[in-house]
């Protein structure tokens, strides 16, 4: 277990692994992505009280899980850095960050559309909206302070004490709704129960979220390799792979 | 592992732990603050400020809503099951404002306890279903409610 770990750490090895990996991620992300939302936007059945303007959901819950899942995938990352001093776990940090940001903006938007004709209002400050708000902020922290530092181990440093700071947010969205009154609804997936949803919604839905997920692996794996061939450009297996492709 | 890693992973451990705690109990200790909007229960229990901007929300009661025919006045109570409130207000509701549906509307409460509202926004729960098997439970839960209502009416003569 140990050596694949170790082996991570190499920016070659993952440069190749990547390659061989993102034409099937890419091509599952896509297939996925296309058929929960083809599904959930035309085919799946109208809400009883909103009607069809509930469908932004099917594009709202997965930026939203993908915003918060690559905060917490940055967390580790971050951790990794600072006990193991791995290279490769910086890389990804700074290659998703704009991802997650963008991610996090994207639910945000579509929020605030659905909410102007469900709730009256484009905006409320409840603790869902605004720890989500934070989140967006934190993002945009990461990325400032990585370009603010040029020392390319304290600025890895630095970004990864950030990211580990900011963690604390992420429980306080997923619970926020739970702890605190306020206009955003509880969640409907719970690990627990049913989905308060029938099946006709739920599954374009999952295969939606599943879709993004397989995406963003592939846009993580195009980010990291071209971060790579920028840190690595002076290395061996950079010229030689580059001579090679010139042929 | 190596000894200098496992005091770098304590460390950060530690870190995350202490952040945990500390913003935990802020959060804890403005919890009030926190909150979007006041229940009617605590509006009942005088927890709520008299004549100061608010947020209150709960269930809009069934059978509660009255239109004025004359003007965009509505006058309904909100309930959280346990106590309710008296609200007024004048203006265009959400389009999911409706009985037995959440509402979080700010204003101020008067001193008779009632609260006028100047803003009324629509809080949607979690369920979502088609229009079908809406109506079908809307059709079982009649029933079932007409038959509750006999008993409640039975009840209420009996004292």
């Amino acid at each position: 277990m140990w050596q694949w770990f170790h082996k991570l750490g190499s920016p070659k090895w993952f440069f190749g692994i990547a390659t061989r990996f993102m034409p099937w991620l890419l091509a599952g992300g896509l297939l996925l992505l296309a058929a929960g939302l083809v599904w959930g936007l035309a085919f799946a059945p109208k809400d009883y009280l909103q009607g069809n303007s509930y469908r932004i959901i099917f594009i709202h819950v997965p930026s939203a899980f993908l915003a918060q899942s690559i905060y917490i995938s940055m967390a580790v990352a971050a951790v990794v850095t600072l006990v193991w001093r791995m290279k490769l776990a910086d890389v990804f940090v700074k290659a998703i960050a704009p991802v997650g940001l963008i991610f996090t903006f994207l639910s945000l938007f579509t929020g605030a559309v659905w909410g102007k004709p469900t709730w009256g209002t484009w905006w409320v400050w409840d603790a869902r909206l605004t720890s989500m708000l934070i989140l967006l902020f934190l993002y945009g922290g990461v990325i400032a302070l990585d370009r603010a530092i040029n020392d390319e181990k304290s600025a890895a440093r630095a970004v990864a004490v950030l990211v580990l700071v900011g963690v604390v947010n992420i429980p306080i969205i997923k619970y926020s709704v739970d702890w605190w009154n306020t206009l955003h609804q509880p969640a409907t997936f719970k690990l627990t129960e049913k989905p308060s949803m029938p099946m006709e919604m739920w599954v374009p839905l999952l295969l939606s979220v599943l879709g993004l997920y397989l995406l963003f692996g592939w846009l993580a794996c195009i980010r990291m390799k071209t971060e790579i061939l920028i840190r690595e450009q002076r290395t061996r297996w950079v010229k030689d792979m580059v001579l090679a492709g010139r042929k | 592992m190596h000894p200098i890693r496992k005091k770098r992973l304590t460390i950060v451990l530690f870190l995350v732990a202490g952040l945990a705690i500390a913003v935990g109990l802020t959060t804890y200790a403005l919890r009030q603050n926190i909150n979007l909007f006041y229940d009617p229960s605590e509006i009942a229990d005088g927890k709520a400020p008299v004549d100061v901007r608010i947020r209150a929300g709960g269930m809009v009661e069934e059978g509660s809503v009255v239109r004025d025919p004359e003007s965009l006045k509505v006058e309904f109570r909100v309930t959280d099951y346990s106590a309710s409130v008296a609200m007024e207000y004048v203006g265009i509701l959400p389009d999911l404002f409706a009985e037995g549906q959440g509402v979080v509307a700010m204003g101020r409460l008067n001193a008779e306890g009632r609260f006028v509202a100047d803003q009324v926004l629509a809080k949607h729960d979690e369920t979502y279903m088609p229009p079908e098997v809406a109506e079908a439970l809307e059709r079982a839960s009649k029933g079932r409610h007409q038959a509750a209502d006999v008993e409640k009416a039975a009840e209420s003569t009996a004292y």
